[in-house]
């Protein structure tokens, strides 16, 4: 009887305490949330509004002036198409990649498995700073022996390889961790019946990988369209450069125009948003499978 | 159940035709070449190179330095060490304010109280944005003619400094640094909870233990792997920092960080290999979170 009561009691202070703590964190999600939601709302009025008529001024008009014009202005859809053209090809070209080496190391034995998959993993977490000299220089030279160049250096090709090249290491690692937890049984099988290796990988590697890939795809996409490090340091003509690199030097050309450049934010930002809202369980599920697998 | 499975088909003794032997060679080989020559060659090549004087033109200029560049860091580059500072200060506040708070809005949320579903896409928003969005929309909030210059009353014409104000600039940077850490965090820390066994927080809560008890005594414990890997990623990031601080200041020493440091030395017309020395210190510092997170990662391997 008296257990119970307790209990009751108990439970019932712990929902008013939940409550609370509901109510807290909701204040904080919204705090959140508030400097997004004020850009956007920024976006929405002519600048020379909020100049005239302060920034708290109820707006006299709200449209979508700013978005055509920051799309006209900032060339847009050029930073765009050039971030699609680096993030695509590098985010396949990684998949695949990884995929083999994760294939080979997790299906057959051989002695420097543990090492090349250390090794992979390794590089991943080099700081980019620490590869960028040499690199570069590489690029140039690249560049020269095939009398071009711009082959890598200011190129697109080349912010997709490095790319390809730090971001391997995390596919790698993600894919040989989920491949060793799927028995080998079919492979072994597949085998026995004497399929060539190719037929193994596409056959039946690759449609096992299919939900990794898929977290993975997302996961990368939006971290390689995130990024602006290499095509800042790697590409000289802005008219090549992704919407990311773009959007720092926008920042300093459209200083007098603020709320254009919020729209022309809000548009870079809109893709890796539509992603999460649409792909969020890949998302999350490519986190996991980075950190918490062993 | 791995290792066994792995030790049935080390015994078994297999002969690769000619063609899947080399159908293999190329799998491992060409992705390790390329990692090889883009990652691991340009790292080395950056570790010599900190030895050098060399303007980054011709290969013949290149002349042995010694320990020089570094020397010249370390005594003669005051603001190496105003840089060290502001990454140790951004070490501090991710390790004892940010981090703790994801997590602990990871254990709330898991608790699935009300409008979790909300709380974590509403936390996570900001780890999609681009550092470079994220620089504007706080820009937009700081800026002359901000949000925040308006609660003050300041308008456009008369704006208050923030990030050119020594006293408050850290705590603004660290701000909107954590404003994306916290929900990264969050998540990582919430896809770990989930793997906890239920019964273990039911019996923990049987047994009469409070909330604070079974996070402690229960939680905390039964998460090693990713504890482990939430301070690596903090240690790491904190030192790496550079977008944020680069999307403010651009590549100023408006306030100096390491990643910021290097960037000034090796971009644009003025390569040295100062820079080269500061990528190997920046690099040093990262061996140790290193070696943990990849100790941590293979522990399965070596079972």
């Amino acid at each position: 009887m008296t257990t119970i009561v307790v209990d009751k009691k108990y439970r019932n202070t712990q929902k008013t305490k939940d409550r609370v703590i509901s109510i807290f964190i909701g204040f904080f999600a919204i705090a959140w949330l508030f400097p997004i939601a004020w850009t956007i709302w920024s976006s929405l009025r002519p600048y020379n509004d909020v100049i005239s008529n302060g920034v708290f001024s109820v707006p006299k008009t709200l449209n979508f002036d700013n978005y055509f014009n920051a799309i006209r202005l900032m060339k847009l859809p050029m930073y765009l198409t050039n971030s699609f053209l680096i993030t695509i090809p590098a985010v396949v070209l990684t998949l695949g990649f990884g995929s083999l080496i994760a294939f080979v190391v997790s299906r057959y034995s051989f002695k420097f498995n543990g090492a090349l998959l250390l090794f992979f993993t390794a590089g991943n977490l080099l700081p980019q700073q620490l590869v960028f000299i040499p690199l570069f220089k590489m690029y140039l030279a690249i560049g020269d022996f095939f009398g071009n160049r711009s082959l890598l250096y200011d190129s697109i090709l080349g912010v997709v390889l490095i790319h390809v090249a730090f971001q391997l290491g995390f596919a790698t690692f993600v894919l040989s961790s989920y491949l060793k937890t799927i028995p080998k049984e079919i492979s072994e099988s597949a085998m026995v019946d004497g399929a060539s290796v190719w037929v193994h990988y596409t056959k039946i590697i690759l449609p096992l990988l299919r939900p990794p890939l898929a977290s993975l795809a997302v996961l990368m996409t939006t971290w390689i369209y995130n990024d602006f490090f290499w095509a800042l340091v790697l590409m000289k003509s802005d008219s090549k450069r992704p919407i990311t690199s773009a959007l720092a030097r926008l920042q300093g050309e459209f200083v007098t125009d603020f709320n254009l450049l919020a729209a022309g934010a809000i548009v870079a930002a809109l893709p890796t948003l539509l992603i999460f809202i649409v792909l969020r369980k890949q998302f999350v599920s490519g986190l996991t499978l980075g950190s918490t697998k062993g | 159940m791995t290792s066994t499975a792995t030790n049935v088909t080390v015994r078994r003794r297999r002969s690769f035709s000619p063609k899947d032997r080399l159908t293999l060679t190329a799998f491992v080989g060409i992705p390790t070449a390329f990692h090889v020559l883009l990652v691991w060659v340009p790292a080395l090549g950056t570790i010599g190179l900190s030895f050098t004087f060399w303007s980054g033109i011709h290969i013949s200029d290149i002349k042995w330095a010694g320990l020089a560049n570094y020397n010249n860091i370390l005594t003669g580059t005051p603001v190496f060490w105003d840089a060290i500072w502001h990454n140790v200060i951004w070490l501090l506040w991710f390790g004892l304010i940010a981090t703790p708070l994801g997590i602990l809005l990871a254990y709330q949320i898991d608790r699935q109280i009300r409008g979790h579903r909300f709380y974590e896409s509403a936390f996570f928003v900001p780890v999609v944005l681009s550092l470079a969005v994220t620089g504007i929309i706080w820009n937009f909030m700081l800026q002359p003619g901000g949000f925040v210059q308006g609660i003050m009353g300041r308008d456009i014409s008369n704006p208050v400094s923030i990030y050119g104000n020594y006293s408050i600039n850290t705590y603004v940077i660290l701000g909107i640094a954590s404003w994306r850490h916290i929900g990264y965090i969050m998540l990582l820390y919430l896809s770990g909870l989930k793997s906890v066994d239920p019964s273990l927080k039911e019996a923990s809560a049987i047994d009469g233990a409070t909330e604070w008890q079974t996070f402690r005594k229960v939680i905390l414990p039964t998460m090693k792997p990713v504890n482990i890997i939430i301070i690596v990623i903090t240690v790491i990031d904190s030192l790496r920092a550079f977008d944020i601080v680069y999307m403010i200041y651009g590549s100023s020493t408006g306030w100096p960080i390491l990643g910021i440091l290097v960037f000034q030395n090796i971009s644009g017309g003025g390569m040295s290999m100062k820079g080269a020395a500061y990528a190997v210190i920046l690099f040093a510092l990262c061996i140790g979170p290193m070696i943990t997170y990849l100790k941590q990662s293979f522990a399965e391997d070596v079972k």
